[in-house]
């Protein structure tokens, strides 16, 4: 398992440009939001974390029709399907892979466009604490949609419209909790929430993309 | 031993082949022929766990060989029309996650002296060589392989069948699909109809 993870990271690091991308990505489509609603504080901190949750939901999907359709290109799949792994926990790795390389850098580019969005300086450590399951979660599903668009025509397309409406409980409790610790509430029930659908999401997420991927070699 | 009984596989809504049955001793080897569309690499693909087998049974050492597939993927090195290559990856590394020996592995296919080379410079029969050293990298009794000297050269024909032949006096069995001729010697043949 250690060794995939490690092709995974070599892979990643050798097409640094894509990573590169989504994060950039992120960080432009945040900026974009000064210059649509204006500068003004108090509209800008208002909207802060809900503008940083979609923004890091988006850039997250951008790299996921490659997580697999790459491999299914040059054969890969086949070799990894091969491994001697079971396919779920294949699907683990290329989730934890997906997170190491799209989701951790999102969550630290997090905390400074949050700032340069004037979020109020209370909401920031609950939107990062609720960012951190969020992104994992947001790999996990995101593997999923990449798995079951495997081979099918124009799975760019369908990826995002597969994904986004699973996110969409992310996104609600991930931007409720920056917003209860805004407005001097506990986050905790919000993260709670969040950390339980991760532990929903960390066994079924893989075995349901395991099963996508076996039919996709077949 | 590997045996194959009363196999048959549906793609599509066509069926493929249908009460396919062979066996292969230890150091046995079977080419498949027969023309484009024949269910060739169907076939390996299903020795490998990799398609749906309709019906029959294909079994290794007597016991039914696809009920646990992470246990078969240990037996099987499956080589497919594409290479599996990561351009981005020098020779090395792409065989690197798949195992030990790498340089052994790369000086059987003639390749030691481009084993740092960026696998996006090597040649088209230069990756199917690399492809090749895959199939040395683990143990696996069970080789399957689909068109394996497509694009190489004589010199390497003539490495390839090294392997082969190493392969078979270690009691592996050898499942090739070809139009070409093989360097394997005293193979049984299965001509698959159109």
């Amino acid at each position: 398992m250690t060794a995939l993870l490690r092709r995974e990271l070599r892979l990643a690091l050798r097409h640094g440009s894509d990573t590169l991308a989504a994060l950039l990505f992120f960080v432009l489509a945040a900026s974009l939001f000064p210059l649509a609603i204006g500068p003004a504080p108090e509209t800008l901190g208002r909207v802060a974390p809900g503008v940083v949750f979609v923004c890091a939901l988006l850039a997250a999907i951008l790299p996921l029709d490659r997580l697999f359709g790459a491999e299914l290109e040059d054969g890969s799949l086949d070799q990894l399907l091969l491994f001697g792994l079971p396919a779920p926990l294949l699907a683990l790795v290329k989730a934890g892979g997906h997170w190491l390389v799209t989701g951790l850098p999102l969550l630290l580019a997090a905390a400074p466009t949050a700032v340069m969005l004037r979020i109020a300086p209370e909401a920031l450590p609950a939107l990062l604490a609720a960012l951190l399951p969020a992104t994992l979660l947001l790999s996990l599903l995101g593997t999923v949609g990449a798995a079951v668009v495997l081979g099918a025509r124009r799975g760019g397309v369908l990826l995002p419209l597969l994904v986004l409406p699973l996110a969409t409980p992310v996104l609600i409790f991930g931007v409720g909790a920056a917003e209860a610790a805004a407005s001097g509430l506990s986050p905790r029930p919000h993260l709670l929430f969040l950390a339980a659908m991760l532990a929903a999401a960390l066994p079924l997420c893989p075995l349901a993309a395991g099963a996508a991927l076996r039919s996709a070699a077949e | 031993m590997l045996e194959v009984e009363g196999l048959a596989t549906i793609r599509g809504e066509r069926l493929v082949f249908a009460g396919l049955s062979f066996a292969l001793p230890a150091g046995g080897a079977l080419l498949l022929t027969g023309p484009n569309g024949a269910g060739k690499s169907t076939l390996l693909r299903l020795l490998a766990g990799l398609g749906r087998v309709e019906a029959g049974r294909v079994r290794w050492q007597g016991k039914d060989a696809l009920a646990d597939l992470p246990a078969h993927a240990a037996r099987v090195a499956y080589l497919g029309h594409q290479d599996a290559i990561k351009p981005g990856l020098t020779a090395a590394e792409n065989l690197r996650p798949w195992g030990g020996g790498t340089a052994a592995a790369l000086a059987a296919v003639g390749l030691a002296a481009l084993a740092e080379l960026p696998a996006r410079l090597l040649s088209a029969g230069q990756r199917r060589r690399l492809a090749l050293a895959r199939l040395l990298l683990r143990p696996a009794p069970i080789w399957l392989l689909d068109e394996p000297t497509l694009g190489l050269d004589a010199a390497s024909v003539a490495r390839f069948g090294v392997m082969l032949a190493g392969h078979r006096a270690a009691g592996g069995v050898v499942v090739a699909a070809t139009h070409l001729p093989l360097p394997l010697a005293a193979a049984a043949e299965l001509v698959l109809g159109g």
